[in-house]
């Protein structure tokens, strides 16, 4: 076997393109760009919704003007022109579908590009997908077997008419819509998203999980996440997302919320692979998502997070831990590669006592990307025996790329014990010559450097995911040795 | 008026109390400054950097600005805060003015004057346009308008290979002749080549009246010199303190800079340090030991710009009561600094529910072979370790302060002159109210 040389690499690199930038043409109902009342007003007929929320999304659409743009997050983009995305874009569909069959055959075939097969995952792995593309939410499968157990999984537009109870309780109540610029923004524009409910004592016997995609050009998209677990259940949910190669930068500004109710456990994992853009730094997706979680007595949130894709990240999820004995969890590899820029961490505010939180952060940058961890562990003065570990390692590859760390702790109580510890390394010469040493060329070996350094974040994901996450990595590292 | 009206509208009166002859390039400096001053105004909390401490209660002060009374003191009054077990050059300021009744400077060997001087005679003037302002300017408006009233303050500059015999104390005292006073000292120190010296620092206040001190020190570091620098901070509650120090590193250098924060009411320090070459060691140590109301904010960057430095920092803060500490620790390795150690620790505790940290240990890295960590911890003392002295007959109250004496000790084992080492053993002690019945 010839020698993998660094500049076979590189050109390698070069010619591999993002996997998920093609676009599908499907006839989508597209409003025309702007942002106005009207706009707003118009998204809520189209969905048909209820007066309060059309006069919820107005109050927010009002604060949103007020608000400017965050600007002290560690990256460095050109600010989207807000009047310049179309805020709705919809495949058009004739009717409310039953089931799959019915179809758009187009649109089964995207899915299909994208590796979800959704006939074959109903059969093979136990997921019951949610997919979401330009904002609306297309299909929802094994909704039937949910039923049974008194889970409600829809999208939120459908819930907002079936469910109004629960969801005019819970929306907002964890990211109100005056909680940042791109909280409030999704708060008024809002299309679609997943709502999910896991009625008391029931132990969600299958993965949920929600497939965004962006398709149309000169859309945003602002999906709303809504997952709310009963007294004493549980549920794993999977968030995933990919989006064409376009020159332009689209945006995606999310909000999650999500509401542990005493006893009750949340998993909520995400592997976000949106556009990067190209080699160039042109392009990719702007990706500004709040997401935040309550937890009450007892009750446990665990967020586990791969980021690779976008070319801008903004993103820091969250939990309130205003329960006693509740537990926040935060598991994250970030991976940036060209000219990517991420700034990512969470938040642990510790409210109830003997609270426990973890948090555990890797970064890999490569290629002339910014990697920034910015974190905040917060111990309320009411808040006895808080317990919080924090660990952020970051890799670099290269000495073009950064790796920054931010983090904030605020103790205000004599009880709480804080750690957190950081380190930066690179991948060492001696690691790779061992491996290479033993036959294992450097790609390779790089590969299997990096696993290690994420494993303990990998061990996190539902199995399914893993491997995917795994591949991931390895694709956007391809290259990218220093 | 507001304090930064009054200091703006003084300023001119202040230049035309020509105390320097106005063709000097000073001149222009604190011109612009007190201009940068002027846009920029005090920080406040919204600025990134003073998020965790309000200037606000403190600035509704109406100073002086200057002691109209020149008071002297006699030597009693303040043998108690000089380290007077060890022979020593001192330079003593009160209220601001320099006392050369009580000081002992000398121009032997090496310079050990004051600002003043050195601003006024040719023969400095070489030193003082190249080095007068030129690694704190910029950086903040406080400094900048400790610049535009730049007057007096320490002198020191040390000729190539030399060994400074014997170390400097430099101390600032208030006497409370005025009710509420402003004082600015601006300190230049400058190592040559091979030298080596060694500084105490201290400010206090020797009444019960309101001050506050917005003090910059410039330090130069030459090839392989050494300079230990040593900051004692033990004032009344009435005392704030903003204390800027910026040192500038060249190759092969040691620059060690140790803050003791016992006492006063706000204590800001800043502490900035510039590599300008390789091989170049940093060391940062602190100890923050707090009661009352009392509020320290530790602010240091540390920034490595060329390969094979090493910087470590290590600040240990122990809060009771109500008093609240800030560690805000900077470490920047830019993109050529390869083979980079920068390692920073930072460890507190609380003692009481009233108290309160708030750490931000901070890493910005730019190149890849480096090795850079961080570590924070907030905790408590271990009660099993406490119930093992207890149970062996050390009263609860010895047992904490042992613990807690032995939490700070490897700061204060960093300490290379034994009878400081002593004092700061005895603060310590004395801070945490206990008689050790030892002594290090």
């Amino acid at each position: 076997m010839s020698k993998f040389t660094e500049d076979d690499l590189k050109k390698e690199l070069e010619t591999k393109e993002y996997e998920y930038g093609f676009y599908t043409n499907i006839e989508a109902d597209k409003f025309p760009i702007g942002l106005s009342e009207e706009v707003v007003i118009a998204i809520s007929k189209k969905k048909n919704e209820p007066e309060w929320m059309t006069l919820w999304r107005l109050e927010a659409f009002k604060i949103w003007k007020e608000m400017e743009e965050p600007d002290w997050a560690n990256v460095n983009y050109e600010k989207p022109n807000f009047q310049d995305i179309s805020y709705y874009s919809a495949p058009v569909q004739k009717k409310k579908l039953d089931s799959l069959d019915e179809v758009d055959p187009e649109l089964l075939k995207t899915f299909a590009k994208l590796g979800i097969s959704i006939d074959e995952q109903k059969r093979l792995s136990n997921v019951a997908v949610d997919i979401v593309i330009d904002s609306v939410s297309v299909a929802t499968s094994f909704k039937k077997t949910l039923k049974e157990k008194g889970i409600i999984f829809m999208p939120i537009s459908e819930a907002i008419q079936e469910h109004p109870e629960l969801v005019k309780k819970y929306l907002g109540t964890i990211v109100p819509k005056t909680d940042n610029f791109y909280a409030a923004l999704n708060s008024a524009v809002f299309s679609d998203g997943s709502f999910c409910y896991i009625p008391k004592g029931v132990t969600c016997p299958m993965e949920l999980s929600t497939y965004f995609r962006i398709n149309e050009g000169g859309t945003g998209q602002f999906e709303r996440t809504l997952v709310i677990a009963d007294e004493g259940s549980y549920v794993s949910y999977l968030e995933g997302c990919t989006a064409p190669a376009r020159d332009e930068n689209q945006l995606h500004a999310a909000v999650v919320e999500l509401i542990a109710l005493d006893d009750a456990e949340i998993k909520y994992s995400t592997v976000q692979n949106w556009f990067p853009g190209d080699k160039e730094g042109k392009g990719g997706v702007y990706n500004f998502v709040t997401k935040r979680g309550l937890c009450e007595k007892n009750a446990k949130i665990s967020w586990t997070q791969v980021e690779t894709g976008s070319a801008v990240t903004w993103k820091y999820p969250s939990c309130v831990l205003k329960g006693d004995n509740s537990v926040g969890e935060f598991y994250s590899i970030a991976v940036t590669n060209n000219h990517q820029q991420a700034d990512t961490g969470t938040k642990m505010i510790h409210l109830g006592n003997n609270t426990r939180s973890t948090i555990i952060s890797k970064g890999i940058s490569a290629g002339h990307s910014q990697n920034s961890y910015r974190g905040l562990v917060q111990v309320g003065a009411r808040a006895n025996n808080a317990r919080n570990f924090s660990q952020c390692d970051s890799l670099l590859m290269g000495n073009k790329c950064g790796a920054h760390t931010f983090p904030y702790i605020e103790a205000k109580n004599k009880t709480a014990q804080i750690e957190h510890e950081a380190t930066t390394s690179k991948i060492g010469e001696d690691q790779l010559f061992y491996c290479n040493q033993r036959g294992i060329d450097t790609e390779k070996a790089i590969a299997l450097i990096v696993n290690g350094f994420s494993k303990e974040v990998l061990n996190k994901l539902p199995m399914e995911f893993a491997v995917e996450a795994q591949k991931l990595l390895e694709i956007s590292l391809e290259g990218s040795v220093g | 008026m507001d304090l930064k009206e009054k200091l703006v509208s003084s300023f001119l009166a202040f230049e035309n109390k020509g105390i320097l002859d106005l063709d000097s390039s000073v001149h222009s400096i604190r011109t612009k400054a007190i201009q940068n001053f002027e846009k920029e105004g005090f920080p406040s909390k919204k600025d990134e950097e003073w998020k965790y401490t309000n200037l606000k209660p403190l600035l509704k002060h109406d100073f002086s600005l200057f002691s109209a009374t020149e008071k002297s003191t006699g030597f009693k009054n303040i043998e108690n805060y000089l380290i007077n077990d060890i022979e020593s050059y001192t330079l003593i300021f009160i209220d601001g003015v320099f006392s050369s009744f009580l000081s002992d400077t000398t121009h032997d060997d090496c310079d050990v004057c004051v600002l003043s001087s050195a601003l006024n005679r040719p023969k400095y003037k070489m030193v003082v346009d190249n080095y007068f302002n030129t690694i704190a300017k910029n950086n903040n408006s406080l400094s900048e308008l400790n610049t535009a009233f730049t007057k007096e303050g320490a002198f020191i500059n040390i000729p190539k290979n030399t060994i400074v015999p014997k170390p400097i104390q430099i101390l600032n005292f208030s006497t409370g002749s005025e009710k509420e006073i402003l004082l600015q000292p601006r300190n230049l120190v400058v190592v040559g080549e091979n030298s080596h010296v060694q500084i105490i620092e201290r400010h206090q206040n020797l009444s019960k009246n309101t001050t506050l001190t917005n003090s910059v020190t410039e330090i130069f570091v030459h090839k392989r010199a050494i300079v230990d620098y040593y900051k004692i901070q033990n004032d009344t509650e009435n005392s704030s303190l903003i204390d800027s120090t910026f040192v500038s590193q060249k190759q092969q250098s040691v620059a060690s800079v140790h803050t003791y924060s016992f006492g006063g009411n706000i204590t800001r320090n800043n502490l900035e340090f510039y590599h300008e070459g390789e091989h170049i060691t940093t060391n940062l140590n602190g100890i923050s030991i707090l009661n009352g109301k009392q509020h320290v904010d530790n602010h240091t960057l540390v920034n490595h710009k060329f390969p094979n430095c090493e910087s470590h920092e290590l600040y240990k803060g122990i809060y009771a009561d109500k008093s609240t500490g800030v560690f805000n620790g900077k470490v920047i390795v830019q993109q050529e600094a390869q083979k980079t150690n920068a390692f920073q620790q930072n460890n507190n505790i609380l003692i009481d529910d009233g108290a309160s940290i708030n750490a931000k240990p901070q890493l910005e890295i730019f190149a890849d072979d480096v090795k850079c960590s961080h570590g924070c911890t907030i905790g408590q003392l271990d009660e099993s370790a406490l119930f093992y002295m207890q149970s062996r007959g050390i009263p609860k109250k010895e047992a904490k302060a042992l613990l807690l004496f032995a939490f700070g000790n490897d700061v204060v084992n960093k300490i290379k002159i034994p009878q400081l080492k002593t004092r700061i053993t005895k603060l310590i002690a004395k801070n945490l109210g206990v008689n050790l019945g030892f002594e290090l």
